[in-house]
């Protein structure tokens, strides 16, 4: 008996429509949220991120009922983040059905953000997003506005500070690695995940199902999140498990 | 039509556990803090996330723990989460803090330092799925045992009376996860986000007369 690491698929959305894409076999509309939502949640994934890439105000109010539409059929834990700079957006989000928030910016822009959103509303609900690149050789830095503008600041030294300001959980994605299919970057992966108390979520690189079984194994993550790999169909969440399972790693199934 | 009051605390959303009540049943779902619509319901679920110190002063407020003191000995309650451990004697959180006291026991910290039985770190808050290892209930029915649910806690429950415990949990350590008393029973994990073994817990209480 132990707790099972969790397997999170990632939805991208903007203006309420999934993009990047998904393509699963016998789904009539691809780029409904709710729908693939559904479908993952059919599949045995163990919690649902959404995040929102939407960039107008208007937009957002879309993305509102999307999340509410979802947390009325899928009853898995659902997180929810971009755009989330000030208690009310949390407020909105949680309100809306959303079972945890995930900030990104907003944290590196003012830290004591993430204090106030965990004393106002709990650990439980705060994910610290830290977006990453490899600087030197067992160094990582922030990096935000896509990757684009580095912070300075030690990713390591920073997912420790989150965890003390009480983010509950902490979504690590190493830039280099995303969307290029070779796998979590471990190193980075293992020391955040051994610095802080708190559960890491590996995210970014995922090409193959080895892929998340080294994150888990080499990188201690306690959860994995991968976007295309699933959305494409190249396999299926029950498929990830099954593999990772015979691998020794414990999952629910 | 049979009515399931959700008490509203103002301790966060409440959306998740009547949204899957009412996909699980034909109850009307009332989420609320009003007095007479509580006592007027057929069955009470009392939820709970976030701080205990600030859950505890918002029951008090509003006179909840006389309320669902007076419910639990009516009619079936839920309690699930933090609304299980405010029932609790006392809580290790936010340096003590005494709890409504229906239940026997109290409620203490994971630690740092947690570890499992191979010296693995294990981190808290203890969130995801973990397997529930069941003693007999009538809300343990159609469910499997040792089914996963869903969690995310740091402090657990530990019951000074034995004979209530209806579900226990490993963790680094040995935890009770339901406590069952008359018409009262009490989850720490959400089966409001535990998939198909929450939603039938979820229909058991539904179609429950609240006696073991």
């Amino acid at each position: 008996m132990a707790l099972a690491k969790r397997i999170i698929p990632c939805l991208d959305v903007e203006n309420g429509r999934v993009v990047k894409g998904v393509q699963f076999v016998d789904i009539r509309d691809a780029g409904d949220p709710v729908e693939v939502a559904k479908r993952y949640n059919e599949q045995g994934a163990d919690e649902i991120t959404f995040l929102d890439i939407t960039a107008t105000h208007e937009g957002r109010d879309t993305t509102v009922h999307t999340v509410e539409a979802i947390a009325s059929e899928v009853f898995i834990p659902l997180t929810v983040g971009g755009g989330i700079r000030e208690l009310d957006d949390i407020r909105t989000m949680l309100n809306a059905g959303a079972d945890k928030v995930s900030i990104n910016s907003a944290a590196v822009k003012r830290p004591e953000f993430v204090k106030e959103a965990a004393e106002r509303f709990g650990s439980q609900c705060i994910v610290v997003a830290i977006d990453c690149k490899k600087v030197s050789e067992n160094k990582w830095e922030i990096f935000t506005h896509g990757g684009r503008k580095p912070t300075g600041i030690d990713a390591v030294e920073w997912a420790v500070k989150m965890a003390e300001y009480g983010a509950g959980e902490i979504l690590l994605t190493s830039m280099d690695q995303d969307g290029v299919k070779q796998g979590f970057d471990l190193g980075v992966t293992r020391a955040i995940s051994d610095a802080v108390a708190v559960p890491v979520i590996a995210s970014g690189g995922v090409g193959n199902l080895q892929h998340l079984v080294d994150g888990v194994k080499e990188g201690k993550a306690d959860a994995v999140l991968a976007a295309s790999i699933f959305h494409f169909g190249e396999y299926s969440v029950p498929e990830a498990k099954e593999y990772m399972a015979e691998q020794g790693v414990e999952v629910r199934i | 039509m049979s009515t399931i009051a959700v008490i509203d605390y103002g301790m966060g959303n409440l959306h998740s556990v009547a949204s899957a009540l009412e996909h699980v049943c034909d109850s009307k779902i009332v989420i609320t803090s009003d007095v007479a619509e509580i006592e007027a319901a057929d069955r009470v679920v009392f939820p709970g996330v976030g701080a205990i110190r600030d859950c505890m002063a918002e029951i008090r407020r509003l006179g909840m723990d006389r309320v669902v003191q007076k419910a639990i000995a009516e009619k079936p309650v839920l309690a699930i989460c933090v609304g299980m451990q405010a029932l609790m004697a006392h809580s290790e959180e936010n340096g003590g803090v005494d709890c409504i006291n229906l239940l026997p026991g109290n409620v203490r910290f994971f630690g740092e330092g947690l570890t499992d039985a191979t010296g693995e770190k294990l981190k808290v808050p203890h969130m995801g799925w973990n397997q529930v290892k069941q003693i007999d209930h009538p809300l343990w029915q159609g469910i499997e045992d040792n089914s996963r649910f869903y969690f995310v806690h740091s402090f657990y429950v530990k019951s000074d009376e034995p004979s209530l415990v209806r579900a226990t949990c490993e963790y680094g350590l040995s935890f009770d996860v339901a406590l069952a008393k008359e018409n009262l029973f009490a989850v720490q994990f959400h089966p409001e986000k535990s998939h198909t073994a929450g939603l039938q817990l979820l229909k058991n209480f539904a179609n429950w007369d609240g006696k073991a």
